[in-house]
């Protein structure tokens, strides 16, 4: 197993921040994900939070760090630590999307563009298995790692004032979804009737970094059937334990 | 409970944020300056995590359906009880049926109404403070009710305000420790950064303040990575811009410098156009 140089910063008096060779890398994350489950397996009580990104952890405390140099010190030792079983579980969830050109209505402009039909383009986005890097920009948002390459596609020149809950796009070499109604740049591709935050549930996002998704085609019936399960909450999720 | 006449230009509701949620995407929130909204609830005797109506540079304006305590805190935007000034920093008894007006900023830009026992609006996520899609509301509207436990007690009179530090308004000093990505500037580039008294633009918000004189550079982008508020970003068109409590968790410009706790607080006392410098402090 490779372990990796690291560096450990301050990040002002409440926070540590750990990085990794600065590349989207799936041996990198994984080792990422590693470090984060062993800091919380060690039961740190004053920490507030551990965000990771592709190649970073930051570890925020409750109250300011009184001498960074060993709280530095005690980090790295439990980076080098053996992984040992944790009951942290990742999942790889089936997201139903709906790339009906009702919803998807940049479909016809990346398939003009590109020159690939918008049943390949569907076949190619809905065929992958994606990582879930991170959750950022906003509540909800996954970062999501593995998009066909041959779909990559710029984000729009001047972004939209209203893009819908639950829209998918592209932007770049990235794919995801819209949490709740947000401006933005990307290029739409189709919807879910999932909710990706629920605000009032206890834990109101279900999917977590270290997770993977895979889409799954829906058609616009199934997809105002799904809606409202979702709606009215009888909808269940359908998941697959990754890491047992 | 306290209903809402006029809501003034940006009124909300905030504790001390919403932690431990970063990881699926949530900001922290709470009071923009922590330091006066806390001495609020010191002076009334409440817990510091209570619940308190924050009021920028506004004509918001309120009347009182219960008696209770309260006290004002923070900016000074010439607080009036049934048009009579009031001071700020004191336990105040009010009657029921009282009408508090805030008017014309003296010093400072957020002010604090604080209650006894603070406001019991909707809690999300262990906190009350008010977030866009985290809370029902994401600002106070006019007709708004917002409840507090009644309390019958009063003080007893005379009751001296707490002397605050002018400085906490005056001060033209932001201190900062370097960020994550300070190396990336030249000597050149960290010199611009503390000799220049920069000016806040009008784009500033409870997310973020971007300032008005420009740090050129070439930097490469990087991969997003967590943000804290008080966080400085450089963008590539030179901009820099200072995160605050609503600020997103994770961004994608170098992350220069960060701001210490009270140099939060400070900054959230200033708006468009007022001016500062940066000093550069080890951790």
């Amino acid at each position: 197993m490779t372990t990796y140089n690291l560096t450990y910063k301050p990040f002002g008096k409440y926070a540590v921040l750990i990085e990794w060779p600065p590349k989207i890398d799936e041996n990198i994350f994984e080792d990422v994900i590693k470090f984060k489950n062993k800091i919380a397996k060690n039961n740190i009580e004053v920490l507030v939070d551990v965000i990771n990104t592709y190649n970073s952890l930051t570890i925020i405390y409750n109250s300011t760090i009184k001498n960074i140099y060993s709280e530095i010190l005690a980090l790295k030792s439990i980076y080098k630590t053996s992984s040992v079983d944790n009951n942290i579980k990742n999942y790889c969830w089936n997201i139903p999307i709906c790339y009906d050109q009702k919803f998807g209505i940049d479909l016809v402009e990346i398939s003009t563009s590109k020159k690939i039909s918008i049943d390949e383009i569907i076949l190619r986005h809905s065929g992958a298995i994606y990582n879930v890097y991170f959750v950022g920009f906003l509540p909800g948002f996954l970062y999501l790692g593995g998009l066909d390459e041959s779909l990559i596609f710029a984000r729009k020149g001047k972004p939209r004032l209203l893009v819908e809950k639950g829209s998918v796009g592209i932007g770049g070499a990235q794919t995801g979804i819209y949490p709740q109604n947000s401006a933005g740049g990307w290029n739409i591709i189709g919807k879910s009737p999932i909710s990706f935050f629920a605000r009032l549930n206890k834990e109101p996002c279900f999917a977590k970094s270290g997770d993977k998704i895979r889409f799954v085609p829906v058609g616009l019936d199934e997809f105002e059937q799904l809606r409202s399960q979702v709606n009215l909450g009888s909808y269940k999720m359908e998941r697959k334990l990754i890491n047992a | 409970m306290l209903k809402v006449i006029s809501s003034g230009f940006y009124t909300t509701i905030q504790d001390l944020g919403r932690f431990g949620y970063g990881d699926i995407g949530v900001p922290v929130s709470g009071a923009m300056d922590l330091y006066s909204a806390k001495l609020g609830n010191h002076i009334l005797g409440n817990n510091h995590a209570d619940a308190v109506i924050e009021i920028t540079l506004s004509k918001f304006s309120c009347l009182f359906e219960n008696q209770i305590i309260i006290c004002v805190s923070g900016a000074n935007l010439s607080p009036k009880l049934n048009g009579k000034m009031i001071a700020l920093n004191t336990a105040i008894n009010i009657d029921k049926g009282t009408i508090l007006t805030f008017d014309k900023p003296v010093y400072g830009v957020r002010s604090y109404l604080a209650v006894k026992g603070g406001f019991k609006t909707q809690k999300v996520l262990n906190s009350r403070s008010f977030f866009r899609e985290i809370t029902d509301q994401f600002v106070i509207q006019k007709n708004d009710i917002l409840p507090f436990e009644k309390f019958s007690s009063t003080i007893k009179k005379p009751f001296s305000s707490v002397k605050i530090n002018k400085e906490h308004f005056n001060s033209k000093i932001i201190e900062v420790y370097k960020g994550p990505e300070f190396e990336l500037l030249s000597k050149e580039q960290q010199e611009k950064l503390a000799n220049t008294e920069f000016i806040i633009s009008k784009d500033n918000s409870r997310m973020g303040y971007r300032l008005e004189e420009l740090i050129p550079n070439d930097f490469q982008s990087m991969l997003t990575s967590a943000v804290l508020p008080g966080t400085v970003q450089l963008t590539p068109s030179g901009e820099l811009i200072v995160l605050m409590r609503d600020c997103q968790v994770t961004g994608g410009y170098p992350r220069i410098l960060q701001l210490s706790d009270i140099a939060i607080n400070i900054l959230a006392q200033k708006t468009t156009k007022n001016t500062f410098k940066f000093k550069v402090i080890s951790i």
